[in-house]
């Protein structure tokens, strides 16, 4: 975003017609798709694709928090480490943490500190890996929607999923999701966090240039598509512990003595009990 | 930055006090600390500001050298912002590597000068696609009593518009200031229960559950955010925070210009 005058003058990130490179309209997100419970050793984990992104999320804890000296013994500590493969991005990353993802890597456990309940758990860590297998901007709004689902699938407990997209602005326009050519190109960027249920926003950065004007309505594109972003969240979770549910009635149906199974199975309730399900 | 204990009494009195819009050094809760600017003590830098920001103290020095540009932008020069927490400035500092308390400050530091393109970086090309300027800003922390966020963002935009690009020790024509264009100004609020207070001191940083920086322009625009700690804003809030930034960045745009 820093130089604008190699930009080709062919290239144009939006038409007349409100059009984007990828024939999406300025509040439509990239198609995500969502799953939970993707490895097996993890306590909890996820899967997210959007768009050209691929990222995998996976949490381990509460666990006694090492090195021993960072333990709370109030709270656990909820710690996360983002990290990009280094075959992600077209030039080759180096391996290991630079200084972005190292901001990320905070700014994403700090987002997480606010629905975790920590004081569950002294002296513990939560600790929250996220790998980008396959980056096409918006990587660390992929990653933390698939960590809030790996939390979930872990069954630490918390007030609300976090559900995170971003706004930005290319060709004048404020527009919804930006992709990597609209990132690379475009005017501004604002990744934002948010916990559906109270609103509260936990993430929230921008760069780039934008009126108070257009930051307004960067926010509510961000806020209305977090809506959406979040029943995919919660129907992966149920996808993915209502197939545990069919093997139990399966195997009540195969058992000898067959009771009666229940007419109907409440999701809902199932879901609620999810914080539980994993619980170590 | 480090957590330290504010005893429960100091907490009840500064959100007492904050409740009724004062705060414990006298001021209003939208109201900034004093800010004193000192440009080019350091006579080896190519620019350099001291900082007061009340109590805080920042030292920000800027060095110039000519290297390669990046590959994606051959014409424009490059920025690298980097920040020291020294020992001496805090008990709660340790010496070495940083840690990520000190790269997010540099980052946003950075972010506010770079998008608010403060430096016009075209100007700063030598050969296209070979050598351009290269400006490094350092900014060494001496004394930390809250709120380094705006301290070093107000020390390195000082520092930029001091400095003297060395063109003739290089070779490279005659000596010129750095073309600076527009006034970044960062403003840092923190969430305190329901309460916003503008420029923290290391109390109520201390006491805080959320921060939240934004940087704006000449024109009111902003260029930058960044939200902190393990806290959360309503977008009510996020927005009065913006407003309080345009506000207050009217007021420090001319002390860094002077």
């Amino acid at each position: 975003m820093e130089d604008i005058e190699h930009i080709p003058k062919e290239l144009k990130l939006i038409d007349e017609n409100g059009v984007r490179l990828d024939g999406r309209r300025f509040d439509e997100l990239r198609p995500i798709r969502i799953e939970a419970g993707v490895l097996g050793r993890a306590d909890g984990s996820a899967y997210v694709e959007w768009g050209g992104n691929k990222v995998l999320a996976a949490v381990y804890g509460p666990r006694e928090a090492h090195p021993r000296h960072l333990q709370d013994p109030a709270r656990a500590l909820v710690q996360c480490r983002y990290n990009m493969a280094p075959f992600s991005v077209s030039d080759r990353k180096r391996p290991g943490p630079d200084r972005r993802s190292v901001e990320i890597s905070k700014v994403i456990s700090e987002a997480f500190s606010s629905v975790i309940f920590k004081e569950q758990f002294p002296r513990t860590s939560v600790d929250i890996f996220i790998e980008v297998l396959q980056a096409d901007a918006g990587t660390r709004c992929a990653g933390l929607t698939a960590a809030a689902v790996a939390i979930a699938d872990a069954g630490v407990p918390m007030k609300d999923l976090v559900t995170s997209c971003a706004s930005g602005k290319i060709g004048g326009v404020v527009c919804l999701d930006l992709n990597k050519d609209e990132d690379n190109f475009g005017e501004a960027d604002c990744p934002m966090a948010i916990v559906p249920r109270t609103g509260e926003i936990v993430l929230l950065q921008m760069d780039g240039h934008l009126t108070y004007d257009e930051f307004q309505k960067a926010m509510g594109l961000s806020i209305d598509a977090a809506k959406r972003i979040y029943d995919l969240q919660r129907d992966a979770l149920r996808r993915r512990y209502s197939t545990t549910v069919d093997e139990i009635l399966r195997e009540a149906a195969a058992a000898p003595a067959p009771s009666p199974a229940p007419a109907e199975v409440a999701f809902d309730s199932q879901l609620d009990d999810l914080g539980r399900e994993g619980s170590p | 930055m480090s957590v330290e204990i504010v005893s429960d009494l100091m907490r009840d009195y500064i959100y007492r006090l904050a409740s009724g819009g004062q705060r414990t050094d006298g001021r209003a809760l939208d109201e900034p600390r004093k800010l004193v600017i000192e440009k080019g003590l350091i006579t080896t830098a190519e620019g350099s500001a001291r900082v007061h920001l009340g109590k805080t103290e920042v030292l920000v020095g800027v060095k110039m050298a000519t290297g390669e540009p990046y590959p994606d932008t051959p014409n424009t020069g490059v920025l690298s912002t980097s920040v020291e927490l020294i020992p001496m400035a805090s008990p709660t500092f340790e010496a070495g590597p940083p840690r990520p308390d000190a790269i997010e400050l540099a980052r946003v530091v950075d972010r506010g000068i770079r998008e608010s393109k403060m430096v016009n970086v075209g100007r700063l090309c030598i050969t296209p696609k070979e050598k351009v300027w290269v400006m490094f800003i350092d900014i060494h922390v001496l004394d930390y009593d809250g709120n380094l966020f705006d301290a070093a963002s107000y020390g390195a935009v000082a520092a930029l518009a001091s400095t003297v690009v060395p063109a003739k020790a290089q070779g490279v024509g005659e000596d010129f200031p750095l073309p600076v264009e527009h006034w970044p100004v960062s403003v840092t609020v923190a969430k305190i229960k329901d309460l916003l207070l503008v420029d923290p001191s290391l109390d109520e940083e201390r006491m805080a559950r959320a921060r939240l920086t934004a940087t704006t322009d000449e024109n009111g625009d902003i260029r930058a955010m960044q939200k902190g700690l393990s806290g959360s804003f309503s977008y009510d809030e996020v927005k009065r925070v913006i407003e309080t930034s345009q506000k207050v960045g009217r007021g420090i745009r001319p002390l860094l210009q002077s």
